[in-house]
C-alpha cells in the first residue's frame, strides 16, 4: 500500500495527464455551456419582445372583444403555424383598448370569450375572468396577462414576442420591465 | 450443426464471453424466487426493447419540425403501409411500460426487496421510473398536436412559477420565446437520444446489481433482515436453490410473450393515439388533456386552492422523489413480509386510491366549464311546462347568458357549479338575486351583464326549479 502512495515518475506523469485532460475539458465546456444557454439571450441581439401590428382599428368595433392573431416577431423558418399567436382585443371606446393574452394565467390554456355573459372561460381547469380581464373565479391567482399597446397610423400595435407566464408578468398583473 | 458449433467455438475463443454468460444464466437463485411474482421487471425490459425497435422505425419517417411533424404523423397513419400499426405499437407499449414499471415497483416495495444489500438497486430503479415517465411525457410532445402544444404551455406555466429564475427556465425549456420549432427539436433530442441513453445505462446497472447481489428471496414473516447475518442466510438459500436458466426464466419468457401479444392486440384493435387537431394556437377551440398517466396531475391542478398551487407544484415532485430515494436508507433492515408491515401496505393503498380517484375525476372533469352547453344542451321540456311568460323569458336568459356552461339542468350542462334542478329548495328569491348579481363561492358576478328586467325574469324562472309539491326555501325572519 505504502509503495503505491510513493510518487514515482510514472504516477506523476499519469496525474499530469489527467490534469491536462481536465484542463482542456474545462476550456471546451465554455462553448458547450454558452451554446446550451443561447435561448436566454434574444435572437441576434434583438430582444424577444417587439412591437407587432394587429391590424387597422376598424377591425375592432367599439364595445366588443374580438380575437386577433399576429406572427411572432422572432421566428424560425420551421416554426410553421406555431408562430401564429392569437390574442383578445377589447375596444372599450374610440381611444381605449385592452389586449389580453390567449393564455390563462393559471396554466396557459387558451381562454375563450363569451360575449353574452361577458366572461372569459378556460376549458382546462375552469378559470373565469371578467370582460376587463380581472379574475372572476377558479384557480387563477390573477387576471389575464395583458400586452402593452399603442395606436400608430390607424393601426393597433402591441408589444409581444414571448409566451406569457407568471415569470414574464408577475402575480399582481404588473408587467415586469425587463424583457428577459 | 457441427459447422455452427465450430463457428461458435472459433468466435468464443476470441471473444471470451461464453463462460461469463453461462455463469450469469445458470447462477443459482432461491427456490422461492422462481415465482410468477418476479416477472414484472423482465417484462418491462422486454417492452423497452419494443420501444427501441418501434421508435427507430418511426424515426426513419417522422420529421421533428414544428411545421411538418403533424403532417408526417398523418403520413405514418394513412399513407405508409402499416405505419399506423407501428405508431399504435409504440403508443400502447408506452402505456404498458409505465404500468409494468409501476407494478414492478409496488411488488418490490411490498416484498421488502429494497432492503440490505439491495438499497442501491432500488435507488437506480427510482431513476428508471423517472426516466420512464420522462419518456412518456416527451413522447406525448412528439405527437405534435393540439394536446402537445397546450401541454407544453402548461409545462412552461409551471416552470414560470419558479421564483427568480423562472423566466430563464421557461426559455431553456422552450428553446426560445414561444412554443415552436426549437421546442420540438429539443424534446426530440430528449426523447430519442438523451433519456434513452441514460435509460440504457441505468438498466444495465440495475441488471448488473441483480446479478451480483442475487434476486430477492420470497419473504417470510418473522425472517428479519440484519446486516450482520443476511448475506450468510442468502447464501444458504441459493445453496439449496435452483439455476435461473431454466428453472425461473421460463416464467419470464411466458409472461413477456403474453405482454408483447397483448400490446400487439391493443395496437391492432384500438389503433394509434392521435394525432388530434393541428398544433395551431389560433385554433382556440381546444380542450387540452394530458395522456392517461398524467391525468391525476391534471385533476390535482384543478382542485388545489389557488394559494397552495405554486408551493405544491414546485415542492411536491422533489419531496416525493426524495422520499422514494430514502425508503431503503430509512428501512434497510427488519421485516420483509407485507403481513408484518402494515404501514407499507397502507401507504401503497392510500397512494393507489388517491391517484386512482384523481384519474377517475379527470375523466369527467367536473371543474371545467362545458364550453358549448349554452348552445348545445336544450332546456328540458318538463322544466318549461306550466311556466308563466315571465318565467319562460327567464329560461331564455338562463340559456343565453351561458349559465348552462357551469350549471346542470336535467343532467346536462357543466358541473363547475351546483346543479340547479332543485335550486328553489335551497335559496329564496332574495338570495338568488344576490347570488346572481354579486356572485361568490366561485361564481362570477353577473351584475354588469344583466339588466334589471333580465334579472327579474331569471330569478322568477329559477324559483320554479323544484320538485312538485315541495315548499320553496323561505326566509325565517319573515312571516
Amino acid at each position: 500500500m505504502s509503495e503505491t502512495l510513493k510518487p514515482t515518475r510514472r504516477t506523476m506523469l499519469t496525474r499530469l495527464g489527467i490534469l491536462l485532460n481536465a484542463g482542456i475539458g474545462a476550456v471546451l465546456a465554455v462553448p458547450v455551456v454558452s451554446y446550451l444557454l443561447a435561448p436566454l439571450r434574444g435572437k441576434n441581439g434583438a430582444p424577444y419582445n417587439q412591437w407587432v401590428k394587429l391590424g387597422p382599428l376598424e377591425q375592432f368595433p367599439e364595445g366588443e372583444t374580438r380575437l386577433a392573431t399576429f406572427r411572432n416577431p422572432v421566428v424560425r423558418p420551421w416554426d410553421g403555424q406555431t408562430a401564429d399567436i392569437p390574442c383578445w382585443v377589447r375596444r372599450i371606446d374610440a381611444e381605449k383598448f385592452q389586449v389580453f393574452a390567449i393564455n390563462c394565467a393559471h396554466l396557459g390554456c387558451p381562454v375563450r370569450w363569451f360575449a353574452a355573459s361577458g366572461l372569459f372561460m378556460c376549458p382546462c381547469h375552469g378559470g373565469v375572468y371578467y370582460a376587463d380581464g380581472s379574475r372572476a373565479s377558479g384557480p387563477p391567482e390573477r387576471g389575464l396577462f395583458e400586452y402593452e399597446h399603442k395606436v400608430e397610423d390607424g393601426e393597433l400595435v402591441i408589444l409581444a414576442g414571448q409566451l406569457p407566464t407568471l415569470a414574464a408578468q408577475d402575480r399582481t398583473g404588473r408587467r415586469k420591465t425587463c424583457d428577459c | 450443426m457441427r459447422l455452427l458449433k465450430a463457428l461458435g467455438a472459433w468466435l468464443d475463443f476470441r471473444l471470451r464471453l461464453g463462460e461469463g454468460i453461462r455463469e450469469a444464466a445458470t447462477h443459482p437463485i432461491p427456490k422461492s424466487s422462481a415465482s410468477w411474482w418476479y416477472v414484472f421487471g423482465s417484462a418491462a425490459l422486454t417492452v423497452f426493447g419494443i420501444q427501441v425497435v418501434t421508435g427507430i422505425l418511426l424515426a426513419i419517417v417522422y420529421v421533428p419540425s414544428a411545421a411538418q411533424a403533424w403532417s408526417s404523423l398523418q403520413v405514418l397513419n394513412h399513407d405508409l403501409t402499416l405505419g399506423w400499426f407501428l405508431r399504435a405499437m409504440h403508443g400502447w407499449a408506452s402505456n404498458f411500460m409505465v404500468a409494468l414499471v409501476l407494478i414492478h415497483m409496488i411488488q418490490v416495495f411490498l416484498f421488502g426487496a429494497y432492503k440490505f444489500p439491495r438499497e442501491l438497486t432500488w435507488i437506480v430503479g427510482v431513476f428508471l421510473l423517472l426516466m420512464t415517465l420522462g419518456m412518456a411525457f416527451t413522447g406525448q410532445v412528439l405527437r405534435f398536436d393540439q394536446d402537445a402544444y397546450w401541454g407544453l404551455g402548461i409545462g412552461a406555466s409551471i416552470t414560470g412559477r419558479v421564483p427568480v429564475i423562472g423566466g430563464a427556465l421557461v426559455h431553456l425549456l422552450l428553446g426560445g420565446p414561444i412554443i415552436g420549432g426549437d421546442t420540438l427539436s429539443r424534446f426530440f433530442a430528449l426523447h430519442v437520444f438523451i433519456i434513452p441513453g441514460l435509460l440504457i445505462g441505468f438498466v444495465g446497472l440495475h441488471l448488473l446489481m441483480v446479478l451480483k447481489l442475487g434476486i430477492n428471496e420470497w419473504p417470510m414473516p418473522g425472517r428479519i433482515v440484519r446486516r450482520e447475518t443476511y448475506l450468510k442466510e442468502y447464501e444458504q438459500l441459493t445453496h439449496e436453490g435452483v439455476p435461473f436458466v431454466p428453472d425461473a426464466i421460463w416464467k419470464d419468457l411466458v409472461f413477456g410473450a403474453a405482454i408483447v401479444a397483448a400490446i400487439g392486440v391493443c395496437a391492432a384493435v384500438f389503433g394509434p393515439f392521435g394525432p388530434k387537431g393541428q398544433p395551431d394556437p389560433t385554433i382556440i377551440q381546444a380542450s387540452p388533456r394530458p395522456d392517461f398517466f398524467f391525468l391525476w396531475l391534471f385533476s390535482l391542478l384543478s382542485l388545489l386552492p389557488p394559494q397552495m398551487e405554486t408551493p405544491v407544484l414546485l415542492l411536491m415532485p422533489p419531496v416525493a422523489i426524495l422520499i422514494l430515494l430514502l425508503v431503503p436508507v430509512l428501512s434497510g433492515e427488519g421485516e420483509k413480509h407485507w403481513k408484518k408491515r402494515p404501514v407499507a401496505v397502507l401507504t401503497v393503498l392510500v397512494v393507489a386510491v388517491a391517484l386512482g380517484s384523481f384519474t377517475h375525476l379527470a375523466s369527467t372533469t367536473p371543474w371545467s366549464p362545458e364550453m358549448d352547453a349554452w348552445s348545445g344542451a336544450p332546456v328540458p321540456i318538463s322544466e318549461l311546462k306550466g311556466r308563466s311568460a315571465l318565467e319562460r323569458r327567464g329560461a331564455l336568459v338562463f340559456q343565453a347568458k351561458q349559465c348552462r356552461n357551469c350549471h346542470r339542468l336535467g343532467r346536462e350542462g357543466g358541473m363547475r357549479g351546483p346543479a340547479l334542478d332543485e335550486v328553489a329548495l335551497r335559496l329564496t328569491s332574495d338570495q338568488l338575486i344576490r347570488q346572481v348579481l354579486q356572485g361568490g363561492g366561485n361564481m362570477p358576478a353577473y351584475g354588469k351583464n344583466l339588466s334589471p328586467a333580465e334579472t327579474t325574469a331569471l330569478v322568477a324562472y329559477l324559483e320554479t326549479l323544484k320538485p312538485a309539491g315541495r315548499a320553496p326555501a323561505h326566509d325565517a325572519s319573515q312571516p
